[in-house]
């Protein structure tokens, strides 16, 4: 039996209408909470423009400001002759980039074993050690750098600290994540043939984890390119100390090289660590010793 | 090095399974272990040259780490068990300045949010290879969407105190231009991966571009839309209280100038702040997006 498009009237529709009323439109709840949720996100989102000066003159003024003053004024890029220089402290970034996030890796390495739920079995220490890498991740990493500025001086050192702070903590929840979800069984092999402790980390738990936590350490290192480039901004070293500073003194076409030259650099590392990850983790799979050998 | 290759086929050929899983065995630990020294030479060199770049230096950092302490421990006042009342009144002095901030802090976030999140939606619909028309408008709107997202949100709101002056209203401005090249790339994404089937059908009736979006496309990703924007609004709520370090507005301002002038206990006040409202956003918004959404739908 079929029905044509053709045959259904008007009357017919509003006589299924009737009868399925759930189909047709949706109830009145789910109608006063629809407008409700929306009715109540559209005022707070206009009194929020209210509050911040949106609908002043001073935010036209200021939109006019923008377009002449700050994009007129960012190109062409100048201080080439500068450039040596830019790219010298480039790679102070960079190198920033790298100490913080080893050094936070080398800190959350034997603390995620201490945070992972198979691995501690007395819950206070393992709960304790979740609870404080929270602790380190939830400042941000200006933050960070602000404190350490204060405490071991204006430069980069500050800033490898911001990082490895906040890293230690991204580390041990990610770490401890890999940690919990590996293969008991291997571990079980391990203790069967009797190892003891350090071997069954060594031989039950590293092979599985290692190559998770180096493609996550790479990925945050991507990630810390973009932070180190930032910090600057409060001393912490950095080419973000150049960029305030040009941008402080309207030098908007030396900040604008500065700029461009930030994206090239997070661009390139993005890259970079992409191709090392899809190896570190392609090659792992790809090569096991007993596959091969059944293949013959 | 010069290891792997000839040399297995000088050997005569193994005999039984085990001797030839003996031999293959050995050969791949002889490659694992190259390629394991290789890694670990290029990656000292890698930590040398950084090193000395970044002037790492550990008798600085020894020698900084008892004042690190110390300003740690100075963040917190004396506070006596007697009087603890009326300790804990005098540290937070400035509770209601602070509190201000905060509530400033959040609206800054969540009207960015919703700003960044309406206009990186509507872009990301050309963003989209599959919605795109044309490959150009594509490729040009990946591109935009990129530099807003690489450049740094503190960066936009270094410009955007030239132009709008100190206030919240450019830390605003800052975390918007962010949000939208971060939703856009992520909404781009989610809109790739939809069934075109729907898009079809409304083509076919006779849609226009707009209600091809509006009745075949939005249904399919709206879920998802919703958990990468209660996600945002926790990552915004961090962006904006740094904001504040170059005078674009929120608790930001409060923290940056305590401890510019050496207001230890203050500053330890307004982290602690800091710190509870970033927690209690980031229990929230994972039960919003557990409960509202369900858990699956969460990509990533």
């Amino acid at each position: 039996m079929s029905v044509r498009l053709a045959d259904i009237t008007a009357a017919d529709i509003a006589a299924e209408r009737v009868r399925f009323p759930r189909a047709y439109a949706p109830s009145i709840r789910e109608r006063v909470e629809f407008w409700l949720i929306w009715g109540s996100g559209t005022a707070l989102t206009l009194y929020c423009l209210y509050r911040f000066g949106f609908f002043s003159a001073g935010f036209l003024h200021g939109v006019s400001k923008f377009a002449a003053v700050v994009v007129a004024q960012l190109f062409p890029p100048t201080g080439f002759a500068n450039l040596p220089m830019f790219l010298m402290v480039m790679g102070e970034t960079v190198a920033m980039a790298f100490m913080g996030t080893l050094l936070g890796a080398v800190f959350a390495f034997p603390l995620s074993f201490l945070a992972s739920r198979n691995m501690t079995r007395w819950r206070p220490l393992q709960f304790g050690t979740r609870r404080f890498a929270d602790l380190l991740r939830s400042f941000d990493y200006l933050i960070w750098a602000l404190i350490f500025v204060r405490a071991i001086g204006l430069g980069p050192l500050a800033g490898i600290m911001a990082i490895a702070i906040v890293e230690t903590g991204t580390f041990v929840k990610l770490y401890s994540e890999a940690i919990e979800n590996l293969d008991r069984k291997q571990i079980d092999g391990v203790t069967a043939a009797g190892g003891d402790g350090l071997q069954r980390i060594r031989f039950g738990v590293l092979p599985q984890v290692l190559p998770m936590m180096l493609s996550n350490t790479l990925y945050m290192f991507e990630h810390n390119v973009r932070s180190a480039s930032i910090l600057g901004i409060v001393g912490a070293g950095g080419i973000g100390f150049l960029l305030a500073d040009r941008l402080r003194a309207y030098e908007l076409q030396e900040a604008c090289l500065i700029i461009i030259l930030i994206i090239l650099a997070v661009y390139a590392i993005d890259h970079l660590s992409k191709a090392l990850r899809e190896r570190l983790i392609g090659d792992n799979r790809r090569r096991e010793p007993v596959d091969d050998a059944a293949q013959q | 090095m010069t290891i792997s290759g000839p040399e297995t086929a000088s050997e005569s050929k193994p005999r039984g399974p085990a001797a030839r899983f003996e031999t293959q065995f050995a050969a791949y630990r002889r490659e694992k272990r190259t390629y394991a020294f290789l890694f670990i030479v290029a990656f000292l060199v890698c930590l040398g040259a950084a090193a000395i770049t970044a002037k790492f230096d550990v008798i600085t950092l020894i020698q900084g780490l008892p004042r690190t302490t110390e300003f740690l421990v100075k963040l917190v006042p004396p506070i006596g068990l007697a009087t603890f009342a009326h300790d804990v009144g005098e540290w937070y002095w400035g509770i209601g300045s602070w509190l201000d901030s905060l509530l400033n802090t959040l609206l800054m976030a969540f009207l960015a949010t919703v700003l960044g999140t309406a206009m990186g939606g509507f872009l990301s619909f050309f963003a989209a290879r599959n919605l795109a028309r044309h490959y150009l408008t594509y490729w040009v709107m990946r591109r935009l969407l990129e530099i807003a997202r690489t450049v740094p949100d503190i960066v936009w709101a270094l410009m955007f105190v030239i132009a709008f002056g100190i206030g919240p209203l450019a830390g605003i401005l800052a975390i918007t231009v962010h949000t939208i090249g971060a939703q856009g790339k992520l909404f781009a994404e989610v809109n790739e991966n939809i069934s075109l089937l729907p898009v079809d059908g409304v083509r076919a009736a006779g849609g226009t571009w707009f209600q091809e979006i509006r009745f075949a496309v939005l249904p399919q990703v709206i879920p998802n839309y919703m958990s990468y924007t209660f996600w945002r609004l926790e990552l915004n709520v961090r962006s904006a209280t740094i904001v504040g370090f170059v005078g674009a507005g929120g608790i930001g301002h409060e923290l940056f100038t305590s401890v510019q002038l050496l207001y230890f206990s203050d500053v330890g006040a307004i982290l602690l702040i800091v710190v509870a409202t970033i927690m209690l956003i980031d229990v929230l918004s994972e039960m919003f997006r557990h409960s509202a959404i369900g858990k699956a739908s969460f990509a990533q």
